[in-house]
């Protein structure tokens, strides 16, 4: 993970250590940080492809208000990245296009 | 449905500074807030806040954060927070606000004062490949980098030298990114000069008068072309090719102010004030009397004044609840407004001064 | 035209209300040294004058004045240099060391921490290595991670020199 391991001023405090994946691939990622920051703290930058031009989307305002980090989580797509918080085992996966809503069960 | 006395949008400075001052005086308060971490931009800024001893001037901007937090703390029987909840409608026609928490978990509040202390989201601009990864806000990259300890990427070009991307870039260097410069198409910063000399005593070049032309890269940014402008606007000297993997861009917030506009709140467009806002007395209510407008959603300026102004909502909401004396409510309006037109008397408040003026209608009594 | 671009993009270009020199026959005798403020821009702060225990810093009438010093109550203690939120303020003891040596007491946020006796790059206001320093304390005034360097430096440079880098 590329993370800042010293500071002059601040002292990061990290939660507990997961497992999770992207697009089949094992990460590692701290458990309640944002999905996108730790994808991108794995030198992941590309979250989704757009419908019509199929263009790469990354992150861009972390604030969960832009739509650029929508990726499919645990098979939900449209989920805002920089405002959901990783746990355990998440399946994260690259959104193409518009994604598909899960299966009612 | 839940119930509250004062529900406050928004857990940034103002919001926050909002709900202390209705609790303390004795309010039932709700604080809604769209992130996973309460504080709004204060937990991601390590420089010194200006300001005086009141607004906690030479005290570091994520400190600022935790001496809020202290007064949460210190009022909690009285406030409820409710992280990474979005307020996503208000219906006019109960004032009913429906919130989600997360993705999926909706819930309706039906408050009896509305504090919106929404904020703001970041301006764009055009240039070719403005969409590709690596093209960030100034905002995100100072969440990965100061709240979460990622590295926004290895070299940083900086677009725009108002004080966030003067701050934005020092804190760069402080996490050890190397920074290609900054680019401002004004012939000076926009930002204070002092925290622009900071910078350049480290190296970083600000490139005056200069645009940018477009972002390189396939399917990630792998640099950018910026060029000089010259006096009348127009492109002048040859393109200049910068080595960089992150473009940050800081040209500038505009408020947050859906909600405002759901409400029916009188709006007006307040270029000085980087947007629409709502038109509001001098008490900072708009023109729906159970609603209040703190901070840069009520147009875009200093933390420092958005943490008098949240007070200012605090207090009047609270006073409209009759909580408090009016003797009591003249003494704290009084010393708020004399801390704000303090923070805006000087040549850089001048800018607000007038904004303000366009958006203040003085009183809504007839 | 020129030197008014350079100072709108934050380097200061000769004397301004705000940034002003000591004057010389005492800064040539201050032992400790005398602040140098370079804040001439009118914006609202005024921690430097809140944090001077002397009464150096004189008091703002608005909160937007620019710093006015009063020399001859200077301890060169660095209390504002460590506070200012700007960066702006700068420590100069013209009375140490040999003749063609001074010390400067210099704001750092940075990383390396410099260790005392190290060779550092001194910087100019636009960030050029103009000579070599060398670390002679660090302190940190208010215990909240603003450091200040005392780096001893070629005398001449003084005007010159604004920041340390650490040689790795």
């Amino acid at each position: 993970m590329d993370l800042i391991k010293e500071h002059p001023i601040l002292d990061f405090q990290h939660g507990k250590k997961v497992k999770f994946f992207f697009d089949g691939k094992a990460m590692e990622g701290f458990e309640g940080e944002p999905i996108a920051a730790a994808l991108h703290s794995n030198g992941v930058v590309i979250y989704r492809e757009t419908p019509e031009m199929k263009r790469p989307r990354g992150f861009f305002c972390a604030i969960g208000k832009c739509s650029s980090c929508f990726m499919v989580v645990d098979g939900v797509p449209n989920v805002r990245t920089c405002v959901t918080a990783l746990t355990e085992g998440m399946r994260v996966e690259t959104q193409r296009g518009k994604g598909l809503v899960p299966a009612l069960s | 449905m839940r119930q509250t006395e004062v529900m406050v949008i928004g857990g940034g400075p103002a919001g926050l500074s909002a709900a202390v001052e209705a609790a303390s005086l004795g309010c039932q308060v709700l604080v809604v807030d769209s992130d996973l971490k309460l504080g709004g931009q204060l937990i991601k800024q390590t420089h010194k806040f200006f300001g005086s001893k009141e607004e906690h001037a030479g005290t570091r901007g994520y400190q600022i954060a935790d001496i809020l937090f202290r007064e949460l703390e210190e009022n909690k029987d009285r406030i409820q927070i409710l992280s990474n909840t979005t307020a996503v409608g208000y219906y006019k026609e109960d004032g009913v606000i429906s919130c989600v928490t997360g993705e999926d978990e909706y819930f309706r509040v039906k408050p009896q004062r509305v504090i919106m202390a929404t904020g703001a989201q970041e301006k764009m601009i055009p240039f070719p490949n403005n969409d590709l990864p690596g093209v960030y806000g100034a905002g995100a990259v100072q969440t990965l980098m100061n709240v979460y300890g990622v590295m926004p990427g290895k070299r940083v070009l900086m677009v725009g030298a108002g004080n966030i991307g003067l701050i934005v870039s020092y804190q760069m260097k402080q996490a050890g990114v190397d920074i290609a410069g900054i680019v401002e198409f004004m012939p000076h910063v926009g930002g204070y000069w002092v925290h622009a000399a900071k910078d350049r005593r480290l190296g970083i070049p600000i490139y005056l008068r200069h645009t940018i032309l477009e972002a390189l890269g396939d399917r990630f940014v792998t640099g950018a072309v910026i060029q000089e402008v010259g006096a009348k606007g127009g492109l002048e000297g040859e393109p200049k090719k910068i080595d960089c993997d992150v473009i940050c861009m800081a040209v500038g917030l505009t408020p947050t102010c859906e909600l405002l506009w759901q409400a029916g709140c009188e709006m007006v467009f307040v270029p000085e004030l980087c947007g629409y806002v709502a038109k509001r007395d001098n008490q900072m209510r708009t023109s729906v009397p159970t609603i209040w407008v703190a901070g840069d959603a009520a147009g875009i300026e200093e933390a420092s004044s958005a943490m008098v102004e949240g007070r200012v909502a605090g207090l009047n909401a609270a006073r409209s609840l009759a909580r408090l004396m009016d003797s009591e409510f003249d003494a704290r309006s009084s010393l708020y407004w004399k801390r704000l037109s303090d923070l805006r008397a000087g040549p850089v408040g001048e800018k607000i001064r007038y904004g303000i003026s366009q958006a203040c209608c003085g009183s809504w009594e007839v | 035209m020129e030197m008014d671009m350079l100072f709108n993009s934050g380097i200061l270009t000769g004397e301004r209300p705000g940034a002003v020199k000591p004057p010389q026959e005492l800064w040539e005798t201050k032992q400790n040294g005398l602040v140098i403020i370079e804040c001439p821009q009118r914006i609202p702060c005024n921690p430097c004058h809140t944090s001077c225990p002397t009464g150096a810093v004189l008091p703002f009438e608005d909160i937007n004045d620019t710093p006015r010093i009063d020399y001859s109550k200077c301890t060169g203690c660095t209390m504002c240099v460590a506070k200012c939120p700007g960066l702006a303020c700068f420590v100069v003891d013209l009375t140490y060391g040999g003749a063609d040596e001074a010390l400067m007491k210099l704001p750092y946020e940075m990383l390396p921490v410099p260790e005392v006796g190290a060779e550092v790059d001194c910087l100019n206001r636009s960030g050029e290595a103009v000579s070599k320093g060398k670390v002679v304390r660090v302190m940190e005034p208010w215990k909240d991670k603003t450091l200040v360097v005392h780096v001893s430096v070629p005398k001449a440079l003084v005007m010159d020199i604004r920041a340390i880098r650490v040689v790795k």
